[in-house]
């Protein structure tokens, strides 16, 4: 009914320019009417993609909650997969060894530590933490630093994540340079 | 003349913005999905269940013939203390491999519904609680369970050679000379039993546990071949993943299942754990399942932790054939927390629908109270509840039932 509607007045306000042609004509002079309803054209152009966006943003508004729900759950947390430790004592990155994060499976992912002057941190021991904080669970498996793989990396086993939404990994570090806490974000 | 043509120009382009308007309005104005709700009922279709991995720790789990041993084994009384029960006294080949019962009966009368078994293998963890990391450890429990087959390995190790001698060394090598073993004699059985099985020699003890095991592997290796089968809503998602226009015919969705179907990947957030071609995350979650009056107290997950860490047919065990590699599950498994009380495995909700009652201890006798259980959301009696309240309609509840028939044949 509001399409219907909305498109009757945009007829009319087409009629309207139609009315004004002359006027339009002084505009450019020189150029006959073939030109002139070119104008039209363009004018209703516009009009008919006013329409459209007024038809996206109404299905935009009206969308169910779910994916604005999210996004503004999203607002604290970002998904940065590289940042500073919380009280700045090292820079951390975590990211899965092979690239791809496939639910439902163990994997392993890296996380390579440096200090702010970009040394490589070695010998750190990492104990890790995390859930869902949305469902009030815990993480599926217990993961561990199993390797160190040198210049800074250390591969972290038995990462799983069972289901799609937002998760956090906390990290506690202690290296010789102090010790530090991180969370990181991954969103399924 | 001029103002004609202008008006006739102008009456073609209404028509086609008219046709324009509709296109749009017949498109966007009510959606039928979201390209973001369609990924997700892709994952959920059947064609999305990965092939069955291999199992490493278990050699023969792809040998057709331990396939074929395993499946007499399943369907053989002799496999029992009594005489009288097989695996497939609950897991019935005709009823999706369950009982229909609250509580499955074998010799006794246990304490928790039997699962059923299509697409076992894919589990990682295995009974309601997890408290067995493969399929052939798992299935050498209730062999044992008084409750259950109520038989010992020793009886069992004997009973293979004599009755299926031939076919076992076929598969796994010879047997060993048992002629010494005793009659009646396990780790986990009764006082004599026991006492039998102390007074084994090591080499004895190791020789029954090897035949018992293979037992487990040939059973296993049936059990894989037991798949979930197509369904209405895989056939729904097949013409929604490859059609513009919505499923017709046969395959088309009511009204009613489509609601249904958007409230269990949406609002009711089913999807979170009912998630995945098998509707299964493998994972345990306390969802405030009341316990059952009169049973014993049942903790689910928390109490599973130290019985698979004991298990000696786990896969850090001595009768895990391959490497270590495939240990990952048991190796980070989370062995503390509250989350782990009462907490219990995700079913799959596959052929749910023609298989009640519902739960580890059939604590809802029908759909309808299994969602009216998740829309209350009431508190844990034990541990913390992970589902919170969803405030459902009548018609909305009714059409998650609808959607949930269209996961059955």
């Amino acid at each position: 009914m509001l399409g219907v509607s909305g498109f009757l007045h945009q007829r009319r306000f087409l009629s309207c320019a139609a009315g004004r042609d002359l006027p339009s004509g002084t505009l450019f002079p020189g150029r006959g009417t073939g030109l002139a309803s070119l104008w039209r054209y363009v004018l209703a152009g516009v009009g008919l993609a006013a329409l459209l966006a007024g038809i996206l943003a109404a299905v935009y508004l009206t969308a169910p909650q779910a994916p604005r729900l999210a996004g503004s759950e999203m607002a604290g947390s970002e998904i940065a997969r590289s940042k500073k430790t919380a009280n700045g004592l090292f820079v951390a990155s975590f990211e899965p060894e092979r690239g791809v994060v496939r639910q439902g499976e163990l994997q392993s992912w890296l996380l390579t530590l440096r200090t702010k002057a970009g040394t490589p941190v070695e010998g750190a021991a990492i104990t890790i933490s995390g859930g869902m904080p949305q469902h009030r669970h815990g993480l599926p498996t217990s993961p561990q630093a199993t390797d160190y793989l040198g210049d800074g990396r250390y591969r972290i086993g038995g990462v799983k994540f069972t289901m799609s939404g937002l998760w956090q990994l906390h990290f506690a570090i202690s290296a010789a340079a102090g010790s530090d806490t991180v969370v990181f974000n991954v969103l399924l | 003349m001029c103002c004609s043509e202008r008006w006739s120009k102008l009456n073609r382009f209404s028509r086609l913005f008219a046709l324009l308007a509709m296109a749009v309005l017949a498109g966007c104005g009510k959606p039928e999905f979201s390209d973001a709700e369609k990924k997700t009922i892709a994952s959920l279709a059947l064609s999305a269940l990965p092939p069955l991995k291999a199992d490493t720790t278990n050699r023969f789990a792809d040998v057709p013939a331990a396939a074929a041993l395993g499946a007499t084994l399943f369907f053989d009384v002799g496999m029992s203390g009594d005489g009288k029960v097989s695996c497939s006294t609950c897991h019935k080949i005709d009823r999706q491999f369950q009982d229909d019962l609250p509580r499955a009966v074998g010799v006794g009368r246990t304490n928790r519904g039997t699962m059923p078994l299509a697409g076992v293998a894919h589990d990682s963890w295995f009974f309601w609680d997890g408290r067995r990391d493969s399929l052939w450890a798992q299935a050498l429990a209730p062999l044992e369970n008084p409750l259950e087959q109520a038989g010992n390995r020793a009886a069992y190790a004997r009973y293979i050679k004599a009755r299926f001698g031939e076919r076992y060394e076929r598969i796994f090598g010879p047997l060993p000379d048992l002629s010494n073993v005793p009659a009646n004699a396990s780790p986990v059985g009764s006082d004599a039993e026991k006492a039998a099985w102390n007074a084994m020699s090591d080499a004895q003890a190791e020789d029954v546990n090897r035949v018992f095991a293979n037992i487990g592997k040939a059973i296993a290796a049936f059990e894989r071949s037991i798949a979930p089968p197509q369904t209405p809503f895989d056939r729904f998602a097949a013409a929604l993943d490859t059609g513009v226009q919505a499923p017709q015919g046969d395959d088309a969705f009511s009204p009613e299942e489509i609601l249904g179907l958007k409230l269990f990947i949406g609002k009711a957030n089913c999807v979170t754990c009912h998630s995945g071609p098998r509707f299964t995350d493998g994972s345990f979650h306390n969802t405030g399942v009341p316990p059952v009056r009169g049973l014993p107290p049942d903790r689910g997950r928390i109490d599973a932790v130290a019985q698979v860490e004991a298990d000696p047919f786990n896969c850090f065990g001595a009768f895990r054939d391959g490497d270590a590699s495939a240990c990952g599950e048991l190796r980070f498994m989370v062995k503390a927390g509250p989350e782990l009380v009462r907490a219990y495995k995700t079913p799959s909700l596959r052929g749910a629908a023609t298989r009640p009652p519902y739960m580890h201890a059939g604590q809802f006798s029908s759909l309808n109270e299994v969602v009216a259980h998740y829309s209350k959301a009431p508190a844990s009696v034990e541990g913390i509840s992970e589902i919170h309240p969803l405030q459902l309609s009548d018609s909305e509840r009714a059409a998650l039932v609808a959607f949930l028939k269209t996961l059955a044949e």
